[in-house]
């Protein structure tokens, strides 16, 4: 039986109408944004949208995903028995029981099936909330009421149906409906299984075109957008920034909301604040202010806020960088993350939120010149002397002083590309020498560029000095052009990762090889002969964020050093994609750590559960803050190694 | 009212070298910077510019590539730059520099009344710290150094009172103005340059006043008013030190090693 098929109809499409109205008003605000293209790649898109939107490939990831994803596909399936439903509450007749009954059996069976399958999901996301909450403010009313309203339009599809198939109105395969109506409803009379009838269904319809309408204003959204989401995810490389223009009257970075990309707004729509960015987070996990999850929210609350003002030409009411609460960003947030990427790599839905924050840095660098107060002696130094100490750049070949390494020319087959760390630093400098012996007895061709060497400027890049950063990266460029350089070798991630994905922007077409990759090579090639096996003790490896996360080579360094110790290193609890940063990237470096604890100890503290020997690590800024950590916690008879240094000992 | 920075374009002392025969600066290859005392020397006349509105000026005597340094003082926010630059005025000891800077504040106290005139307390490349006060006193200004805070300028009552910076003590001073101060690094934090401030200082004119618009003595500027000669500049040759003990196998061996020595020298006394 059906209610009131007019009535229903006029409540459904007003309900639809004002559905489609408050779509309409949210996601027309995206259009504020800036152009970006998200639409070539189209077979890949498909792909990958199949993968991560449909079969929840990340979301499953965590053994907590599977929930969503039963509830997920639930949802897919019980949408077409919610079709059928406003069918047939228009008319009658309209549902799966015009189909013969071996196709409308099964389908009845499903439908009663991923109902079960809703509730169940829908209770246990409701007790998991209570008990093992993924954070603390995840419990909020927003998601109990969703959860509720769920949980509700299951147990009114069990009733009617239960009802319906007691008094024998319907008749399919549906057990779980039927056992509700065996349970509840054996026996009553014809008048009050109508009245229960009605009841339930109308209950049902309001339930779900009230559900409908809750979507667009709640973090539930996400409902319709993250599938769109997953399909206009990135393809390049995150951290590497658009460039910018410098020509007059133009502004630099974000100040405020439209000045984002529509990619950048849509992502704020698609978060549906599962917490996973802010569990990986080295700021937040360190009791730093920033945290990924609520710099997407407030973007989001911001954009609510201004959006529609800056669509009537109006000015933005609600600061998006400032001390004013939900919807703005403080800059103490901006300046906390180390670009370690962990946030991306884990977000279901490929929210990018670390370029957005280095867009308000490019805002407050560039156009208010306002930043942490050490970063101007590095600003200065990288636009004097092309590196962050300031050091006179007639000291870069100190490192070689007692070495033959020739100077680049056309004959050399690889610049070796030393970097400010390199060169400068006095720990890092052994490293560099490791990297010389184990070339010349590899019989590489190769050079350096000496104190014409400049900085890659990666520093400038993520802290936004994109004007300084954009100056040097010409000069770079240029110089490797004239000097014929085809082939690049990098000791240190950071240099490795700019030149190799930054610098294409600036034309440099070179292949650039980081050293893992390189030993790795030469020592399969058979170029590189180890003589013994180093005995390094236990050795921990920490992969590099800038080499892992944001180059994908995991791999390498960890068969380098198995074949110069004749052991597998061992793995921290974070590895790989998962890999916890040293909390030197992003500019870091040269900042202080006032705010939270320290995010090396944090590192540190988890290697040493390892009980290492070794660490061993492939980064500058990793050794720094690993020797660093190691003296904090008087656990400094433990080593921190490059992996260049272990094979220099296996060449002996 | 004027605030006049006087700034000086200088190798990047950090990468000079001196060469043994001619006994002067190897400056090929070496980049030029600002002066480091100087650029809080414009810093200062800068937040008195938001402060009290003044207008800031940036003179400076060089080479026509002091141009670059000129106009970073224009990307910081200076009103108006000034290049002294020409043949005439080139080898000038202290005493010729400061009369080519003290002509040229008089010509831009021309168009306003000049308040103070802020210089670096002296140049990383010379040392000497005399072209401030060597201007103060041809321009009959007092002269304040090595001044690490301006406690209070009053520009309607025309008194300044700065705090000095001498060795172990301050000393805090009333002057009238205008006055000339010579700055320390303490006295701030200076700015960085905004991009479209930088932007905006690439179309900004730069003014050349050569020595025909100065129209100077030529017998009291340059190489020909300059009463100094440099003799010989070297590097002193300093002792090898010695390395005592071994701090990482006996720290407190070597400690107690390390008192002896520095109260045999009498550099600690027990």
């Amino acid at each position: 039986m059906t209610p009131n098929s007019k009535i229903f109809a006029i409540v459904f499409v007003a309900a639809v109408l004002l559905f489609i109205w408050s779509c309409v008003r949210r996601f027309s605000l995206v259009t504020i944004g800036k152009p970006e293209d998200r639409f070539d790649n189209f077979p890949a898109r498909i792909r990958d949208t199949f993968l991560y939107a449909f079969c929840q490939k990340r979301v499953l990831q965590k053994p907590f995903g599977i929930n969503h994803f039963v509830l997920f596909w639930s949802f897919m399936v019980l949408l077409l028995a919610n079709i059928e439903f406003v069918l047939k509450g228009l008319h009658h007749s309209l549902s799966f029981m015009l189909l013969p009954a071996f196709i409308h059996n099964p389908i009845y069976f499903l439908f009663d099936l991923f109902s079960l399958f809703a509730l169940v999901c829908v209770i246990v996301a409701g007790v998991r909330r209570v008990v093992a909450p993924p954070y603390p403010e995840a419990i909020t009313l927003d998601a109990y009421v969703i959860l509720s309203m769920i949980a509700l339009l299951m147990i009114a599809y069990f009733n009617l149906h239960g009802v319906e198939l007691a008094v024998g109105e319907i008749s399919a395969l549906m057990p779980i409906s039927a056992w509700v109506g065996r349970t509840f409803y054996a026996g009553i009379d014809l008048e009050s299984a109508h009245s229960f009838i009605n009841f339930w269904w109308w209950l049902h319809a309001i339930v779900f075109l009230v559900f409908l309408n809750y979507l667009p204003y709640s973090k539930h959204m996400h409902i319709l957008s993250s599938i769109p989401n997953c399909y206009f995810r990135r393809f390049g490389k995150a951290n590497t920034l658009p460039t910018e223009t410098f020509v007059k009257g133009a502004k630099f970075g974000v100040e405020t909301v439209d000045q984002y990309t529509w990619k950048d707004l849509f992502d704020s729509y698609s978060c549906t604040e599962c917490g996973r960015c802010q569990m990986v987070c080295p700021a937040s996990n360190t009791g730093k202010p920033l945290n990924p999850r609520k710099v997407i929210h407030d973007l989001k609350v911001n954009l609510l806020a201004n959006g529609p003002i800056i669509k009537e030409g109006g000015k933005p009411t609600l600061p998006l960088i400032g001390n004013n609460g939900e919807g703005s960003i403080t800059e103490d947030e901006i300046w906390s993350c180390t670009t370690c990427g962990a946030c991306m790599e884990v977000c279901p839905v490929f929210i990018e939120q670390m370029p957005k924050i280095l867009q308000l840095r490019r805002y407050l660098v560039e156009m208010k010149a306002t930043f942490p107060e050490e970063l101007l002696n590095l600003f200065e130094n990288m636009e004097q002397r092309s590196n962050p100490w300031g050091i006179a750049p007639t000291e870069r070949t100190k490192w070689c002083s007692q070495l033959n390494v020739k100077p680049f020319d056309a004959s050399c087959e690889y610049l070796l590309y030393v970097g400010c760390a390199g060169a400068f630093d006095s720990r890092n400098k052994q490293v560099t020498v490791a990297l010389a012996h184990i070339l010349d007895a590899a019989g590489v061709s190769y050079g350096i560029l000496g104190k014409e060497e400049l900085c890659c400027g990666d520093s400038l890049r993520r802290l936004g000095n994109e004007f300084v950063f954009d100056r040097m990266a010409r000069e770079n460029v240029k110089l490797f052009k004239e000097k014929g350089v085809k082939k690049i070798i990098t000791l240190c991630p950071h240099c490795f990762s700019t030149l190799a994905n930054d610098y294409r922007q600036y034309g440099f077409e070179g292949e650039v090889v980081h050293h893992a990759d390189l030993i790795d090579s030469l020592i399969k090639q058979g170029r590189l002969k180890l003589k013994k096996k180093v005995d390094a003790g236990r050795v921990v490896f920490h992969d590099s964020c800038y080499l892992g996360r944001h180059n994908d080579i995991y791999e390498s360094p960890r068969s380098v050093i198995s074949q110069a110790t004749g052991k597998a290193p061992i793995e921290m609890d974070r590895n790989r994609a998962e890999s916890f940063c040293c909390g030197a990237g992003g500019g870091r470096m040269w900042k202080e750590e006032h705010l939270g604890t320290r995010i090396n100890l944090e590192r540190v503290g988890e290697a040493l559960t390892k009980n290492p020997d070794t660490i061993c690590v492939t980064c500058p800024y990793c050794m720094t803050m690993f020797d660093d950590g190691l003296k904090d916690k008087n656990a400094d008879k433990v080593m921190v190694k490059d992996i260049a240094e272990v094979v220099a000992e296996a060449l002996q | 009212m004027l605030v006049v920075a006087c700034i000086k374009q200088v190798p990047d002392t950090t990468q000079v070298k001196i060469d043994p025969v001619t006994n002067t600066l190897v400056r090929e290859g070496i980049p030029f910077i600002m002066n480091p005392f100087d650029t809080h020397a414009l810093e200062e006349a800068l937040r008195l510019k938001d402060r009290f509105g003044v207008r800031v000026a940036a003179v400076s005597m060089g080479p026509p590539n002091a141009e670059m340094t000129l106009r970073k003082a224009l990307s910081l926010g200076a009103d108006e730059v000034v290049l002294l630059s020409d043949r005439a005025f080139g080898g000038a000891d202290t005493l010729a520099t400061s009369m080519v800077l003290a002509e040229a504040v008089k010509r831009l106290a021309e168009k306003d009344e000049l308040a103070l005139v802020i210089c670096g307390k002296q140049t990383i490349d010379g040392d000497t710290a005399q072209v401030g006060p060597g201007i103060a006193m041809r321009l009959n200004l007092v002269p304040l150094t090595l001044v690490d805070r301006i406690v209070d300028l009053d520009l309607a009552a025309k008194t300044i009172v700065v705090s000095r910076k001498l060795e172990a003590r301050h000393e805090i001073v009333q002057s009238k103005l205008p006055a000339l101060l010579t700055v320390v690094r303490e006295i701030n934090k200076p700015r960085y340059p905004s991009v479209p401030m930088r932007l905006e200082a690439q179309d900004l004119p730069v003014q050349l006043w050569d020595n025909k618009v100065m129209n100077l003595d030529v017998n009291k500027i340059g190489l020909k008013g300059s009463p100094t000669a440099v003799r010989k500049i070297f590097s002193p040759e300093r002792e090898q030190g010695e390395i005592i003990g071994d701090g990482m196998k006996d720290p407190e061996g070597t400690a107690k090693l390390l008192v002896e020595k520095l109260v045999q020298k009498e550099l600690l006394a027990l």
